[in-house]
C-alpha cells in the first residue's frame, strides 16, 4: 500500500504471482490504476469517471435483482413492481436506488459530457475516446428509455408509443418498422417483453464500450484541466494513492447526496402519472419524458413546419437524432488547436451560452409548446423558446466550432504542467479574474 | 489558489443543481384549469415526519364505511392493517365482511368464500365496465396509489374532498351529472361529494366534520400508498449519517495522501 511500488506487481508471492504469471490481471490492475501517470493537476470534475463506473455497477447490481420480482407481462407488471414496493424485503430499497440511480447516472454523464467540451477532451489523441463515450450515452438513453417502460404506468406506456411512433416518420418504411419494433400493431405484450429482454441486455453491452472507452484513454493518457501534454515524470502521479483517495472522497460525496434524494425524496424526479396502470384508452394530460429526455424532446418538437420536401414530424426526428450525431463529429468540427477553454477566450463564453442553451431546452420539453412562458406576455410561447434553442445548439456545433478555430486568438499556453502549479497557477487565476475560470 | 478553485468548482456545481431543480420543478405543470391546493401541515411531512396512527384507523374507518362502495384499494392487503396497530382478530373481522371468489375445489367449482387477512382488499366492482356502468360512465380510480399518483399529492387530495361547491360560479356549465370543484383539473369532476358532516361516528369520539374526515382519510391512503415510509426515513438517517462521516474521513485521507504535492 506504499505509494512508491513501481515494480512491487512482478515480485508478489504465492498464490498471486502463480496466477500473474498465468493471467497477469495483476500486473495490469497494477498497471492501470496502480501505476498510471495521471496528471498532478486534475480538479474535481475529473472525479465522474468513477462515479461513472460506480452507478453503472449499482444499476447492473439493482437491476439483477429486481428482475429476479418483477414480471414482464400488461397484466402484471405495474402490480409486481408495487409487490416489490411493499412485499420484497428492502424491496423498495432496490426500487428507488434503481429508479434514482438512472437520474444520478444521467447527471453524472451529463456533467462529465460538458467537462470534456470544456477542457477539449476529445481533440488529437483521444477522438475515439470520445466516440466510444458518446456511444455509451445513445446506449444509455435506449436502456433508460426501456428500463421506464417496465413498470407499465402511464407514462410508461404513452412515453412508448409516443417515441416508437417517431420511426413512422421515416419515409415508405416507417411504418413497417414501428410495427417491427412493436411486435404488433399496439404497444403491447410482445413490445413490453422484448423492452425487458433488451433493457437486461444492453447494460452488459455499456460494460463493454466502457472496457473499451477505458482502453482508449490509457492509450492516449488522461487530458488536464490546462489541457497540454505532461511533459514527464514531474508533470504526472501515480494513480494510487493520490487519485484512489481523490476519486474515493468524490464518490463518497456523491453517494451521499444520492442517498439523501432514494431515502428522502425517492419520488422527486419522478412523473406522479406512472403510479396510475397504464391504460391505452386513456390519453394523460401531457406526456413527458423522463427529464433526461426534455432536450432532446424539445428540438423533435420545435421543428414544426416543413422544410422542402421534408415534413415536420420527419425534420423533428432528423434533427433530434442529429442533436445526438453531432456529438459523434464534434473532433472535427472544432478546429482550434488548444484544447482547455481556460485559453480560449472566446470560446469559453460559447462554452457556457451551451450549457445554458441545453438547460433551456430542458425546460421547453417539460412544457406544452403552446403554453405561454409567463402569464401575461402574450407574444412568447414556449415553442418559440424552443426554435431560438435549438436553432442555438445546432449554430453553436456546425457554424461557431468550425468559425472559432480559425478567428480566435487563444492565450499562450504554459510550457509544462509543473511550471503552472508552481507558479500558482497564474494562467487560471488570471482567467479567474476576466470572469471564473472552471 | 488550489482552494479558491475548489470552492468556485463547489459553487458551479451548487448552481447547476439549483438551475435544474427550478427548471424540473417548474415543468410540472400541465395544461388545464384547476386551483392550486393549499399545503397543509401533515404529521408525515419533512425528513422526521411519522405516521398519525390514530388518525390513519380512522381513515380506515371512513375508508370502509364512505369510499369503498366505490373505490378499491388493489395493493392493500387485510394483514396490512397490523402496521397501523390492528389486531389480527380486528383484521378477521374487517376482512369477513367481504366475500372472494376462490376455487377450484375439488368437485371443480369455483366458490365463494369469506376475505382472509392475506386477501387484498376486496374491489367493489368486478371488473371497468361494470365500475362505469354504476357511475354514470365514468371510473372509479384505485385509491392504493393515489397520494403519490396526483400532482400535490397529499394536499391535492385533501383540498379535493373538502372543495366541493354546491353551485358552481356564474358563466361555469356544467356536464349532466358532474359537481363543481375547483381543485379538479378541468374544475368538474364525476364524483359527487362523498363526505357531510358526521357521514360516520368515530368510536374514540372525534367529532367527524367534513375536514376531520378528509385529514383522516388523506393520512390513511398516504399510508396505503408509501407504507415503507417510516422504515425508509429511519435507515435513511442511518445511511446519510454514515457516509457524512466516511466522506469525513476520505476527504481526511486524501488531504494526507497529497500533503507532500502542494
Ligand atoms: C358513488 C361512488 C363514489 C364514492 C362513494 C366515492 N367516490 Fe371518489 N370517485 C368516484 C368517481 C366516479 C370518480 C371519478 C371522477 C372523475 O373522473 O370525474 C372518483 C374520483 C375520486 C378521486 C380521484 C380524483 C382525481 O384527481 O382524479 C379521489 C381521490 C376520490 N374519488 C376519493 C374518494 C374518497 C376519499 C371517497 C370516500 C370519502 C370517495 N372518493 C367516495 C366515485 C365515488
Ligand atoms: C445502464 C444501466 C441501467 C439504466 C440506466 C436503467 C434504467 C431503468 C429505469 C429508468 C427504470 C424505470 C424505473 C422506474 O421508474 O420504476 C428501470 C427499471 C427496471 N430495470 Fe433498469 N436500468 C439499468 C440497468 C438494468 C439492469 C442491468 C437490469 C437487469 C439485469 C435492469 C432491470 C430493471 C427492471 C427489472 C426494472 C423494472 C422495475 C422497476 O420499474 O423498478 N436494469 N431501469
Amino acid at each position: 500500500m506504499s505509494a512508491n511500488k513501481s515494480n512491487k506487481s512482478s515480485t508478489g508471492r504465492g498464490l498471486v504471482n502463480w496466477i500473474d504469471s498465468r493471467l497477469p490481471v495483476f500486473s495490469y490492475m497494477q498497471k492501470e490504476y496502480g501505476e498510471y501517470p495521471a496528471p498532478k493537476n486534475f480538479n474535481y470534475w475529473w472525479n465522474f469517471g468513477a462515479i461513472l463506473t460506480f452507478m453503472l455497477v449499482l444499476m447492473i447490481f439493482t437491476g439483477i435483482f429486481l428482475s429476479m420480482q418483477y414480471t414482464p407481462h400488461v397484466d402484471f407488471a405495474f402490480d409486481s413492481v408495487e409487490r416489490i414496493m411493499r412485499d420484497v424485503n428492502y424491496g423498495w430499497l432496490l426500487r428507488y436506488l434503481h429508479a434514482n440511480g438512472a437520474t444520478f447516472f444521467f447527471i453524472a454523464v451529463y456533467i462529465h459530457i460538458f467537462r470534456g467540451l470544456y477542457y477539449g477532451s476529445y481533440k488529437n489523441p483521444r477522438e475515439l475516446l470520445w466516440i466510444f463515450g458518446v456511444l455509451i450515452l445513445v446506449l444509455m438513453m435506449a436502456t433508460a428509455f426501456m428500463g421506464y417502460v417496465l413498470p407499465w404506468g402511464q407514462m410508461s406506456f404513452w412515453g412508448a408509443t409516443v417515441i416508437t411512433n417517431l420511426f413512422s416518420a421515416i419515409p415508405l418504411v416507417g411504418d413497417s418498422i414501428v410495427t417491427w419494433l412493436w411486435g404488433g400493431f399496439a404497444v403491447e405484450n410482445p413490445t413490453l417483453n422484448r423492452f425487458f429482454s433488451l433493457h437486461f441486455l444492453l447494460p452488459f453491452v455499456i460494460l463493454g464500450v466502457v472496457v473499451l472507452h477505458v482502453i482508449t484513454l490509457h492509450v492516449s493518457g488522461s487530458n488536464n484541466p490546462l489541457g497540454i501534454d505532461p511533459k514527464g515524470p514531474q508533470d504526472t502521479l501515480p494513480f494510487h494513492p493520490y487519485y484512489t483517495a481523490k476519486d474515493s472522497f468524490g464518490l463518497a460525496l456523491w453517494v451521499t447526496i444520492f442517498a439523501a434524494f432514494v431515502f428522502f425524496a425517492p419520488n422527486f424526479f419522478g412523473e406522479p402519472e406512472n403510479y396510475i396502470k397504464a391504460d391505452p384508452l386513456q390519453t394523460p394530460a401531457q406526456i413527458v419524458p423522463e427529464w433526461y429526455f426534455l432536450p432532446y424532446f424539445a428540438i423533435l418538437r420545435s421543428i414544426d413546419f416543413d422544410i422542402w420536401f421534408i415534413d415536420a414530424k420527419l425534420g423533428g426526428v432528423i434533427a433530434m437524432f442529429g442533436s445526438i450525431i453531432l456529438l459523434f463529429l464534434v473532433p472535427w468540427l472544432d478546429r482550434s488547436k488548444v484544447r482547455s477553454a481556460r485559453f480560449r477566450p472566446i470560446y469559453k463564453w460559447f462554452f457556457w451560452i451551451l450549457l445554458l442553451d441545453c438547460l433551456l431546452l430542458g425546460f421547453v420539453g417539460g412544457h406544452p409548446p403552446s403554453d405561454h412562458v409567463f402569464k401575461g406576455i402574450e407574444w412568447l410561447l414556449f415553442i418559440d423558446l424552443g426554435h431560438i434553442g435549438t436553432a442555438w445548439y445546432f449554430f453553436h456545433f456546425l457554424i461557431l466550432l468550425p468559425l472559432l478555430g480559425t478567428v480566435e486568438k487563444t492565450k499562450p499556453l504554459p510550457t509544462s504542467i509543473t511550471e503552472s502549479v508552481l507558479n500558482g497557477d497564474t494562467s487560471s487565476s488570471a482567467s479567474a479574474k476576466s470572469g471564473g475560470s472552471m | 489558489m488550489k482552494k479558491i478553485n475548489g470552492l468556485l468548482n463547489f459553487l458551479a456545481i451548487v448552481s447547476i443543481t439549483f438551475i435544474m431543480t427550478v427548471v424540473l420543478s417548474d415543468s410540472a405543470n400541465s395544461a388545464g384549469k384547476y386551483k392550486h391546493p393549499e399545503s397543509q401541515e401533515w404529521g408525515f411531512n419533512g425528513l422526521f415526519g411519522k405516521f398519525d396512527k390514530s388518525s390513519i384507523r380512522r381513515g380506515l374507518q371512513v375508508y370502509l364505511e364512505v369510499c369503498s362502495s366505490c373505490h378499491g384499494l388493489d395493493q392493500v392487503a387485510y394483514r396490512n392493517l397490523k402496521d397501523i396497530g390492528l389486531n389480527i382478530e380486528e383484521i378477521k373481522e374487517i376482512a369477513e365482511q367481504f366475500e372472494v371468489m376462490d376455487g377450484p375445489d375439488n368437485e371443480g367449482e369455483m366458490f365463494a368464500r369469506e376475505a382472509r387477512p392475506s386477501d387484498k382488499f376486496v374491489a367493489p366492482f368486478a371488473n371497468e365496465k361494470a365500475a362505469r356502468v354504476s357511475n354514470n360512465g365514468a371510473m372509479p380510480p384505485d385509491l392504493s396509489l393515489i397520494t403519490k399518483s396526483r400532482h400535490g399529492g397529499a394536499d391535492y387530495i385533501y383540498a379535493l374532498l373538502t372543495g366541493y361547491k354546491d353551485e358552481a360560479p356564474d358563466g361555469v356549465e356544467m356536464g349532466e351529472g358532474m359537481n363543481f370543484n375547483p381543485y379538479f383539473v378541468g374544475q368538474q369532476i364525476a364524483m359527487s361529494q362523498p363526505l357531510y358532516e358526521d357521514s360516520v361516528e368515530y368510536p374514540d369520539g372525534t367529532k367527524a366534520t367534513v375536514s376531520q374526515m378528509s385529514w383522516d382519510l388523506v393520512n390513511f391512503l398516504h399510508w396505503t400508498a408509501e407504507p415503507e415510509m417510516e422504515q425508509r426515513r429511519s435507515l435513511g438517517w442511518k445511511v446519510v449519517l454514515f457516509l457524512l462521516v466516511l466522506t469525513g474521513l476520505l476527504y481526511a485521507v486524501k488531504r494526507q495522501v497529497w500533503s507532500k504535492e502542494h
